[in-house]
């Protein structure tokens, strides 16, 4: 197989395979949680739950009290910095909004591709920093598990190969870009079966937490 | 045609000059990354060079090379070398045909027998034997009859380089490149839909100078023509740098000549020499006229997704492709979600109320 016809494949059939898998995965794993059910409040309402919902949706992502913030400053800063940079690498970069508007139908305005890149570098040291954590820190490193790197892997390695693809770094581009699609179909397909599925269900649970504290008169 | 004029001779015979010729070769060194001391040598050695028998198959093609090569400009030093070549068959340029052409393939063939060059344009039907012939001969015969006593093999264009356009899916001939069937001989990949006219000459140059090819990269196309990558070179990719992209062909963008990145430009997947020699005499190429590259140089560029597709979106439908997971997925959750609320339903109906008596301990008794 040469470099195009690996391209030409990734680009077809895999991601076609790895977007499949995600979305049957997915709506398999959400429904299965919307369709628990609760059980039957039977105390009065104090308050409507939904607005409180929807405000841990968004508090929970601040850091409340300084005190806990201050207690765990690494990770506070390592993992802000990894998620952000995931986020705009992700949706800012133009390439990428060529392709979610390709999908949807839609798109939006994308950032200059140097602050992608920057952004790029930030995930990558944060990801790299908080790796270093979970193997020095005794209690995190017991505490992890084969799923806990294989998921780490699965996230750095779109990062380091799309870096890698955009500075043209060591291989030809086009092996690199086949690379950097193939491990993004790689996390995609990890992506129901893992921890990895806390990009959803953290919302949904941010709002139950929320709309449960709510309806009892108590702030989350 | 054969004739055994040295090189150097049968330019000066049509009026090129000394100063020209080392231009030329001058040129030719440099495109080639060699470095300047090699000029002296280059022109020795083409000078005193025997014009090599070339015999040109040409397939399954659109005879787009062939133009390529011989009419992209006015007369230069590489169309003259080109024609310098001794030309012993090429059916679209010679004037003998049917049985006289075929003789003179014949003949060339044993009068130079393993030192002729083999120049093949157009990919090779497998499918049927009968898609494409000449004088009765299939490709696939020809083309092992003729590559066997051939010193090397230069396969002009993308088809014959990659398969090309015949190759396309569904291929509906079979075709396949020459690679593909040859493969005890030295081949060298000269693709493009078409290739510039001066890598061939430059090949051919390398050829006379060092009596062997030139280094290839892993398609096997000359590192020298093929190392440079089109975005890496293009003059817009400041503008891709930036994040300015034209969205259409007229819209502001477009004037002012931002990326084309968005109206399908495959530049960054593409080696090939237009951005840095580029085309009709080095005037401009592609980009520079206002369109993407297609990736011409490039194996399966025809199946590379539409030609104004984004190079990062999928070559197939992807919204169909999440419509279809939705509903599954939709279905899937469905029966599961409901599977589940029959177990908890079940276990609560086989919940037996625990009381406080059952509870005590019996130890007493
Ligand atoms: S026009 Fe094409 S080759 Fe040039 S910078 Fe844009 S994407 Fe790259
Ligand atoms: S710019 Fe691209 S498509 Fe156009 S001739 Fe060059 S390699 Fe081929």
């Amino acid at each position: 197989m040469n470099s195009a016809e690996f391209l030409l494949w990734v680009r077809g059939p895999g991601l076609n395979i790895a977007l499949v898998i995600f979305t049957i995965g997915m709506l398999i794993r959400l429904l299965e949680i919307f369709m628990l059910g609760r059980k039957q409040n039977l105390a009065e309402l104090r308050a409507n739950g939904v607005s409180a919902g929807l405000r841990t949706i968004f508090t929970r992502s601040t850091p409340a009290d300084k005190n806990s913030m201050r207690r765990s400053m690494f990770t506070f800063v390592a993992g802000y910095g990894f998620h952000i940079g995931l986020f705009v690498v992700i949706f800012l970069l133009t390439p990428h909004i060529q392709l979610i508007q390709s999908l949807l139908g839609f798109g939006w305005p994308a950032l200059p591709t140097p602050v992608v890149d920057l952004f790029t570098v930030i995930a990558l040291i944060s990801l790299m920093a908080l790796l270093w954590r979970r193997l020095t820190h005794p209690v995190v490193r017991y505490l992890s598990t084969p799923q806990d790197y294989l998921v780490w892997a699965a996230t750095f390695l779109p990062l380091l190969t799309g870096y890698m693809s955009y500075h043209h770094l060591w291989f030809p581009y086009s092996w690199l870009l086949g690379v950097h699609i193939l491990s993004v179909e790689f996390l995609l397909i990890l992506f129901p079966f893992t921890k990895l599925t806390h990009a959803f269900t953290l919302f949904i649970s941010r709002w139950y937490t929320g709309m449960m504290a709510g309806e009892k008169g108590v702030a989350s | 045609m054969s004739n055994n004029k040295p090189l150097g001779q049968a330019l000066r015979e049509q009026g090129v000059s000394r100063r020209g010729f080392l231009k030329f070769c001058a040129t030719t060194a440099s495109l080639m990354a060699l470095p300047p001391s090699m000029v002296p040598a280059i022109a020795k050695a083409l000078e005193s060079a025997r014009r090599p028998s070339v015999i040109w198959l040409s397939f399954q093609e659109c005879t787009g090379c062939t133009e390529s090569l011989t009419r992209s400009h006015a007369p230069t030093l590489e169309g003259l070398i080109f024609d310098n070549i001794s030309l012993d068959y090429h059916h679209t340029l010679q004037a003998a045909s049917g049985d006289a052409a075929e003789a003179a393939r014949e003949a060339a063939m044993e009068e130079n027998k393993g030192n002729y060059l083999l120049v093949v344009d157009g990919s090779i039907p497998l499918g049927n034997p009968g898609y494409s012939t000449i004088a009765g001969i299939s490709n696939l015969e020809m083309l092992k009859e003729v590559a066997e006593h051939a010193a090397a093999i230069i396969a002009v264009g993308t088809c014959a380089a990659y398969g090309g356009l015949p190759h396309a899916n569904p291929n509906p001939t079979g075709a396949v490149s020459v690679e593909e069937i040859i493969k005890d001989k030295p081949i060298v990949n000269v693709p493009g839909c078409p290739p510039i006219p001066v890598v061939i000459t430059g090949v051919l140059a390398h050829f006379l100078t060092f009596g062997k090819l030139p280094e290839l990269d892993h398609l096997g196309r000359p590192l020298a023509f093929y190392g440079n990558n089109i975005h890496d070179r293009c003059y817009r990719r400041p503008f891709y740098d930036k994040g300015l992209f034209a969205n259409t062909f007229d819209d502001e963008g477009a004037r002012k000549g931002w990326c084309l990145f968005k109206l399908g430009c495959k530049g960054p997947v593409t080696y090939n020499a237009c951005a840095t020699i580029k085309w009709n005499d080095g005037t401009s190429f592609p980009i520079e006229a206002g369109h993407g590259c297609l990736g011409c140089s490039e194996p399966n560029f025809w199946d590379m997704g539409g030609f104004y597709n984004a190079l990062s979106e999928s070559t197939m439908n992807l919204s169909r492709t999440a419509a279809v997971g939705i509903a599954v997925g939709a279905a899937a959750g469905t029966a599961s979600g409901l599977l589940n609320r029959r177990k908890k339903s079940k276990a609560e109906a086989a919940h037996e109320t625990v009381s406080v008596k059952d509870l005590q301990r019996e130890d007493k008794s």
